[in-house]
């Protein structure tokens, strides 16, 4: 919750940018929730509500909103990279995948205990997200986007090839978890472990953004020279935002992969990671509301729409260009203009 | 066969290899050098041209046969179709972003890629379709070195494209012109030039060639789907890396040298062909770290 000090999206950055509204992480939700008082109402309401929701709805429900809340992880952790850092990433599943498969290596071939292996999972996101960033965030910005692109691909590929991924055919048999005497084994439980997930990923992202990297961000996506004229160390703070954007991502992998209990390369694919950059764009870049939103969006759509058939990826990708066209800021509206 | 006719057949493959992603990576190159955006709907281009050669085979090949005649009008229908969609993509979706934030514009090329993969994936129902010219399997034997007919004309055909590009950019107004505005479009409205204009010739001239190379591939592999433009458009990106992106010469360059690594790189103890891409974006990611500018490429002083 931002206090009542200066919020990042009241510091002024460079000049003014008429076409991109002023970045703010709660988006146009703070001009109807003005007091703290009434934005905590709206939290507890939605947060009873998904607390009930698998009550109400069934277990197929519970399944798609289980989902639902994984795509909410790893679109806010895309987030901090895409919208926060204004970096493209569009390789994210490999993140996603270097989890899972540390989490189904260790517990299957090593007979790790699983909360031991988060820690690894964590590590090799980093270690994987300096060796790519590293390098290429010294350049152009747009070459970001193809290296992340070629090392999705080299993720997937090494997966599919290699004989500790289990080649094709993935992981099976991925022990689900103990915690503290309870056994999260029903898709009830693991709803109840995303969607705490999901809070701690809600609460870490508001934190970030207000934070003095936060702001950093904010002045590096503006104005890179003028940020790095004030002493940001912007090669610095955007490694930051990808390895940060990884461990996200990775830690979304650890748990798909003890609730699935077995993974396959095909879940990480360039198509996984379209989605989840679809998620953070369509409900607005850089506001957790709508990043939420559209990770919702991305879930719940191709359920409305199964009729549809693979015409509803058609749907999806011209409603991602029109947007782009016209409202490239997304779905939910950002406040606009002055105070 | 010894260890020669080995590397000499993998010479061959190699060329014919990188002769089609020499073509793709020259309009990527070209159309960054022009409005410094990269285009990632490029290697679809290559797809949808692909998907049209297809159709131009099967209308033309009543009248003139599936043979080498039916191929070659075919091409030239899959480049004026693609050069077309390319001018109407650029007009359409890039024309109004070119001002906007280059996050908004990338983000919006990657939805014109996905707009025709979906496209094409709804039309063909995403089923593999079969490509079939009747160019036979005729070949010379150079002393145990295959070479196929097919492989000749198609690297030719591609090796004449690439030097009537060459000329026209070396040698035509509209090439000067586009030399000049990849130097500085500000000036070059200043001096009467076009510039929309320009961006248009260049759209339609890298599309074409995406889309010749479409249906050579299409004629070469005899099978077309839906997503063949990812990889080939990721590895064209490469190509133009290596040559220098921006470069013309560059990227021709980089893509026969990208070419002859796949085909000798898979030909090393333990990289089999299941690691060929790996191989490929490796060497993308190599190039990136140690020489970003390329080969050709001339080191660019960004802003200020």
């Amino acid at each position: 919750m931002p206090g009542p000090g200066p919020r990042p999206d009241e510091l002024r950055s460079g000049e003014p940018r008429p076409d991109e509204p002023r970045p703010s992480v709660w988006g146009g939700l703070t001009r109807y929730l003005d007091t703290p008082a009434k934005r905590t109402t709206a939290l507890a309401a939605i947060l009873a509500f998904m607390v009930a929701a698998p009550f109400l709805f069934g277990p197929y429900a519970t399944v798609i909103l289980t989902n639902a809340l994984l795509y909410t992880i790893l679109a806010l952790g895309l987030n901090v990279v895409v919208g926060y850092a204004g970096l493209l990433d569009l390789g994210y599943a490999a993140f996603f995948a270097v989890g899972a498969y540390t989490v189904g290596i260790l517990t299957t071939d090593f007979h790790w205990n699983f909360w031991a292996t988060i820690p690894v999972a964590i590590l090799a996101a980093v270690v994987a997200g300096v060796i790519i960033g590293g390098p290429t965030l010294r350049l152009r910005s747009d070459y970001l986007a193809i290296v992340t692109l070629g090392f999705g691909e080299i993720v997937r590929i090494s997966a599919r090839n290699l004989e500790i991924t289990g080649a094709a055919s993935g992981i099976s048999g991925i022990e689900q978890p103990w915690l503290f005497g309870w056994h999260i084994a029903t898709q009830t439980d693991f709803y109840f472990v995303f969607l705490v997930l999901v809070v701690i990923a809600v609460v870490c992202s508001a934190r970030l953004a207000n934070s003095r990297l936060g702001r950093a961000w904010l002045y590096v996506r503006h104005d890179e020279d003028a940020a790095e004229a004030m002493g940001i160390d912007r090669v610095r703070v955007k490694l930051a935002a990808y390895v940060i954007g990884a461990i996200y991502g990775s830690i979304g992998g650890v748990f798909f992969a003890v609730n699935l209990t077995a993974i396959s390369p095909q879940s990480f694919s360039f198509q996984q990671s379209t989605l989840f950059l679809m998620a953070v764009i369509l409900g607005g870049m850089g506001k957790i509301p709508g990043v939420i939103l559209g990770a919702f969006i991305v879930v719940l759509a191709p359920e409305l729409l199964r009729d549809l058939g693979s015409f509803r990826l058609l749907i999806f990708a011209v409603g991602l260009l029109l947007i782009m066209l016209f409202r490239p800021s997304g779905i939910w509206p950002a406040r606009r203009g002055g105070r | 066969m010894t260890i020669f006719n080995l590397l000499a057949q993998q010479l061959v493959n190699g060329l014919v290899l990188g002769s089609f992603y020499a073509l793709v990576a020259l309009g990527y190159t070209m159309v960054f050098g022009v409005v410094k955006l990269l285009n990632f709907a490029h290697g679809d281009l290559y797809m949808v041209g692909a998907f049209v050669g297809f159709l131009a085979l099967s209308g033309v090949s009543g009248m003139v046969g599936a043979g080498w005649a039916g191929v070659g009008l075919s091409i030239l229908c899959a480049m004026v179709a693609v050069g077309v969609l390319g001018v109407a993509i650029e007009r359409i979706a890039y024309q109004p972003m070119l001002k906007a934030p280059r996050l908004s514009i990338l983000i919006t090329a990657l939805a014109v890629s996905l707009v025709l993969q979906n496209s094409l994936l709804t039309m063909t129902n995403g089923q593999i379709v079969a490509f079939s010219p009747k160019l036979g399997f005729a070949g010379i034997n150079l002393d145990g070195v295959f070479i196929n007919y097919k492989q000749i004309v198609l690297a030719g055909t591609a090796a004449v494209l690439m030097i009537a590009l060459e000329l026209f950019v070396r040698r035509t107004q509209y090439g000067r012109a586009m030399r000049a505005v990849s130097i500085d479009k500000d000036m070059c409205e200043l001096m009467g030039i076009d510039v929309n204009r320009i961006i248009a010739v260049t759209f339609f001239v890298g599309s074409a060639l995406a889309g010749a190379a479409g249906t050579m591939a299409g004629a070469y592999y005899g099978s077309i789907w839906y997503f063949m433009g990812f990889l080939i458009g990721l590895k064209a990106f490469t190509a133009a890396v290596i040559g220098g992106i921006g470069s013309i010469p560059g990227a021709m360059l980089g893509g026969l040298i990208l070419g002859l690594l796949e085909s000798f790189g898979t030909q090393i103890p333990g990289i089999g062909s299941e690691w060929k891409d790996v191989f490929s974006f490796s060497v993308l990611i190599l190039v990136l770290v140690f020489k970003p500018t390329g080969l050709l490429g001339q080191s660019e002083q960004e802003r200020m």
